[in-house]
């Protein structure tokens, strides 16, 4: 009994990195992935379907460009669709990388040094997958960049007063304070790689990249201080994007999407499936390049918990939309709450409710959180939850709203279904080439990590 | 044949502790022009060599400021001035509606004034500079670290100083040509 509590309270205190490392060390194992190890067979193989499936997604975005949006099932009363509901996954995904780099930092939570690079590349590249499909789903993508307020011979502007000109800005802010962030986090890394490598080639791509840094005590006062201010600023930006999407929604009179709850409850779930996402990569990724000693123990089961805490919150927003539906007198939220649980689409909503709900549950036992397989499973099981939540939003809440004589039903076509596809093909070869070309951890932090980093004034 | 001139004297050191006491005692003894270098951000270390202003926060704060007037003052002169429309009855300046571009536009700037900021500041890009001509600099990008006086600082004679960075124990002592 006393045995069995005190391993698992070692469990519980999982070191950040397995003890034994030094500076050389955390430097040689990080860059060794990216300088000297060959691209195995499995790679190469991964990379190439992920690469067929991006090569899906623009054959379908070609025939779409060629048709018009009429080779997807969206039509009137669901105009929203499939585009929609994978932007609005997709945009959530991204959301756990910048709440890792930036809120974690904040909160000295140092344990995240070892996932933030990579978060913070999957944030980057599932922002890239959302921006796919408000810009195709416009209609006539190559007039989208009418959404800018770009002088123009019509004498015209945005309309600054809808949701959607605010999303427009929201993401493409996001957008580029990710992808900055992410860059500044590069520039020492780059600066070790170019020290490292014995390609000359590559030592100047390297040197190029890293801007000649040299790791003066100046610079890296100033680079501190920015890169602080910089998670400052992101913390409410990462907050603000998903609230600016919830609004795109609950500014609306749908029913089903009128409602106050939108925002915290759309933030908590993008955060839900963004970790989900994150643990999807985490798990098989420490495996197959031996990181094991970086990203051990604790960092699952921390992620674990904030899905544990993420998902309440989630079920929380599910609970208080029905209670609102049944309380709140109104007949068409009532409906809306009825047409949910037995209408025609009940069966993608119970399946929700499994998977975002009932599922994660398990995550209260200990053993399960520190189980690499389980916690695999159960964060794909999770983001297929998430997905249906974003369809159950968009699609049922559209599809039968105030008149009983504009009802009608929604179904993907094939078109629907490769874009989607392609897009994760798209973010999965993304992944594949950054885990090769760069440093997926970050490699001065995790020297900070180091007792040896520690200094007495 | 005309010999190079020296643009400083490095000592190499194996541990951050020993480099921020060095730093510590070589500022102490009146050496003003010295910079050091680590593999990672060590708190303290650029105080002890007179670091002392950081612009960065300024910088950062005029970029928040003009990011947040020019998102505001965009959507009024749109809406309100060059293309008055009537929506649903809501006034030309309806100002809550134009909050949301207002907050984004400041991230937006302070965001891209932090990085660039903090990069014009430390005078990056830069891929060429004298230190990078003393070989075992690589290693300041992994585990060593290293102090530098440079030739331009008052105090300077090539003797005397090497002298003295060797009373601090380094691990080794590189001349930098420039």
């Amino acid at each position: 009994m006393s045995e069995q509590y005190k391993s698992s309270t070692n469990l519980e205190r999982a070191p950040v990195i397995e003890p034994g490392h030094t500076f050389g060390t955390v430097t040689e194992k990080i860059s060794a992935i990216v300088l000297t190890r060959p691209a195995t067979n499995g790679w190469f193989v991964g990379f190439g379907i992920a690469f067929m499936l991006t090569m899906m997604m623009l054959f379908a975005i070609g025939y779409l460009v060629l048709k018009g949006i009429g080779i997807w099932g969206v039509t009137i009363p669901v105009g929203w669709g499939f585009a929609i509901v994978n932007f609005v996954w997709w945009i959530g995904i991204g959301h756990a990388g910048t709440l890792i780099s930036a809120i974690l930092l904040l909160l000295r939570q140092s344990w995240r040094n070892s996932i933030n690079r990579f978060a913070e590349a999957m944030t980057l590249f599932a922002v890239a997958c959302a921006g796919v499909f408000p810009l195709i789903h416009v209609g006539r993508p190559w007039l989208a960049y009418w959404l800018f307020p770009l002088p123009n011979s019509m004498g015209v502007w945005p309309q600054f007063r809808s949701p959607l000109m605010w999303d427009v800005f929201a993401v493409s802010t996001y957008a580029t304070i990710s992808a900055l962030f992410w860059f500044i986090g590069l520039i020492p890394d780059l600066a070790t790689l170019r020290d490292r490598t014995e390609h000359p080639a590559l030592k100047i791509i390297y040197g190029m990249l890293s801007f000649g840094w040299r790791g003066s005590a100046r610079h890296w006062h100033r680079y501190e201080t920015a890169y602080l201010l910089l998670a400052g600023l992101a913390t409410p930006l990462v907050l603000s994007v998903h609230t600016v999407v919830s609004f795109d929604f609950a500014v609306g009179v749908v029913p089903g999407w009128h409602t106050t709850i939108f925002p915290p409850y759309f933030v908590a779930g993008a955060i839900y499936s963004g970790f989900a996402m994150v643990l999807m990569l985490a798990i098989p990724i420490r495996k197959i390049y031996g990181l094991e000693d970086f990203i051990t123990e604790r960092h699952l089961q921390n992620s674990a918990k904030v899905m544990l805490a993420t998902g309440l919150i989630v079920g929380y927003g599910y609970m208080i939309e029905a209670f609102m539906g049944w309380y709140g007198g109104d007949r068409y939220d009532a409906f809306t709450l009825w047409n949910r649980l037995h209408g025609p689409y009940a069966i993608p909503y119970w399946m929700l409710l499994i998977c975002n709900l009932f599922i994660p549950q398990v995550l209260w036992i200990r053993k399960l959180r520190s189980s690499p397989a389980a916690l695999f499973v159960i964060s794909g099981v999770i983001l297929v939850g998430m997905w249906l939540e974003r369809f159950i939003i968009v699609v049922v809440s559209l599809q039968r709203d105030f008149l009983t004589s504009s009802w009608g039903m929604y179904y993907p076509t094939r078109w629907d279904w490769m874009t989607y596809i392609g897009t994760i093909g798209m973010f999965l070869a993304a992944m594949f080439l950054f885990v090769r070309l760069l440093p997926m951890i970050s490699i001065f932090e995790m020297r900070t990590l180091l007792p040896e980093a520690e200094v007495k004034e | 044949m005309k010999r190079d001139p020296i643009y400083g004297i490095m000592a190499e050191f194996d541990s951050a502790q020993a480099l921020v006491d060095a730093a510590h005692a070589t500022h102490q003894a009146g050496y003003r022009k010295i910079d050091a270098y680590s593999p990672f951000p060590i708190e303290g270390l650029a105080e002890e060599i007179g670091f002392h202003h950081d612009e960065v926060p300024l910088v950062v704060l005029i970029g928040g400021i003009i990011g947040g007037l020019s998102g505001y003052l965009m959507q009024y002169w749109m809406s309100a001035v060059d293309y008055p429309l009537n929506i649903g009855g809501k006034p030309y300046h309806s100002w809550p509606a134009f909050i949301i571009i207002t907050f984004e536009m400041t991230i937006l700037f302070a965001g891209i004034s932090a990085v660039f900021g903090m990069l014009a500041l430390n005078g990056l890009p830069m891929p060429y500079h004298p230190v990078f001509n003393v070989p075992r600099f690589a290693l300041a990008s992994k585990d060593r670290f290293f102090l530098i006086v440079f030739s331009s600082d008052p105090k300077y004679d090539a003797a005397g100083t090497r002298s003295f960075l060797q009373g601090l124990d380094p691990r080794s002592i590189s001349e930098v040509p420039s």
